[in-house]
């Protein structure tokens, strides 16, 4: 599993490793109850405070992504893939929405609009 | 639990004085003091072992009382000083061999490993060491008798970034276990920005800052702007700010809030040094 942080980003740390190991989970990458490696072990290998990878798995666990156990470690929870693919959908269906509301309103017609959508899937 | 708590500490001398220093470092984590030369480090570390004592206050260590209990903690804690603290015509062994007779828990196979793995010279005396090596000695010594706390001042200033960054792994190894916990105190922020868990900032023996460090660079932020925009900042909005010849620097305590409510000013992420710098030379508006 490869977690790259980058100083240069603006993102905040903890945020580059939730986003990274988000998606890992909802590629598959990681599967149910996969172990995670330890908050300690995880800021040693990056260099960073432990205060800053806890804060990521608090935040993937509240989240649903990750169940801590104490003692046990972390891993990655028994919830469904699919509960998160349909909040991706929702999230890319608000996007849509705007999309489209910006073309009506200056007449881009539909055809247009596939076809842009077309160009950037595939990009 | 708390590994050190700090409880409204005052120290008088003729020219200098700690006031009320309160802070505590949670077991399992790192605590950074931070502060210019002379904002009061050293002293409240030379309190902390109760090598002075302070006027008023009280030292809680892994929850006794640091004087009443010091030789239990004492024996419980590796201490780093700045300064040399070993004879110069001494060897590694020799070393050892003084502090196997202190320390009742001295592991001198752990010690032996450090050796090897910093790779100091066995059959060097002392004064042919570089800084370098003095410090990974020193380090070395005060982790061998397996301790719970780890106490260094000043412990990387001076050294080169690679032995800097040999002795951060250190760090980060010893705090692998949760219940063992290090107050560093430096000025060089850098090193500390990378691992520091908390950070309590010192500045004319006063507590200025004792924060989450996360909560430090993610929430404090450097509007840059001219006159007339930092006119428009709210009093209330600006921790501290410095002016130069060709606008303002102002440093606030909100950055997201900031952002929003100032979308045309310029905002950066502030670091240690910048959060350091401002506190101490900046002005309130």
């Amino acid at each position: 599993m490869d977690i790259i942080i980058s100083n240069s980003s603006g993102k905040p740390i903890y945020e580059q490793i939730t986003s990274q190991v988000k998606n890992m989970i909802i590629s598959g990458e990681l599967k149910e109850g996969d172990a995670l490696p330890s908050m300690r072990l995880l800021a040693k290998e990056l260099r960073i405070s432990v205060i800053t990878t806890k804060r990521a798995y608090d935040d993937l666990e509240r989240d649903g992504f990750i169940e801590s156990f104490t003692g046990r470690g972390s891993f990655v929870a028994q919830k469904n893939v699919e509960f998160i693919r349909e909040e991706q959908l929702r999230i890319a269906e608000e996007h849509l929405k705007n999309a489209v509301s910006v073309a009506k309103s200056s007449d881009i017609s539909l055809e247009e609009l596939e076809g842009i959508l077309r160009v950037l899937y595939e990009e | 639990m708390d590994s050190i708590i700090f409880k409204n500490i005052s120290k008088e001398y003729g020219d200098f004085a700690l006031r009320d220093v309160s802070f505590s470092v949670p077991r399992g984590s790192i605590m950074g003091l931070i502060g210019e030369n002379g904002a009061g480090k050293t002293t409240a570390i030379r309190l902390l072992l109760n090598m002075i004592r302070a006027d008023s206050g009280t030292i809680e260590v892994f929850g006794l009382d640091h004087a009443e209990n010091e030789r239990e903690i004492k024996e419980q804690i590796g201490v780093v000083m700045e300064e040399d603290c070993f004879y110069e015509s001494l060897k590694c062994k020799d070393v050892a061999a003084i502090l196997r007779h202190i320390f009742k828990t001295w592991d001198d196979a752990l010690f032996r490993s450090f050796v090897k793995n910093f790779g100091l010279p066995e059959n060097k005396r002392l004064k042919e060491f570089s800084r370098g090596m003095k410090m990974k000695l020193s380090i070395a010594a005060a982790l061998s008798h397996r301790p719970r706390l780890l106490v260094l001042d000043e412990a990387t200033s001076g050294l080169d970034p690679i032995v800097r960054s040999e002795i951060l792994d250190v760090f980060l190894d010893f705090i692998q276990d949760e219940e063992h916990s290090i107050l560093i105190s430096s000025h060089i922020t850098s090193d500390l920005e990378k691992v520091a868990d908390y950070i309590t900032f010192l500045h004319g023996g006063r507590v200025v800052l004792s924060e989450n460090k996360d909560k430090m660079l993610y929430e404090y932020g450097i509007l840059k702007c001219g006159a007339g925009d930092f006119a428009k900042i709210d009093a209330a909005d600006i921790v501290r700010y410095r002016k130069s010849a060709f606008g303002y620097e102002a440093l606030t305590a909100d950055k997201n809030a900031a952002a929003r409510k100032y979308p045309d000013i310029t905002l950066d992420s502030a670091g240690l040094e910048d959060v350091m710098l401002l506190m101490i030379k900046g002005e309130t508006k």
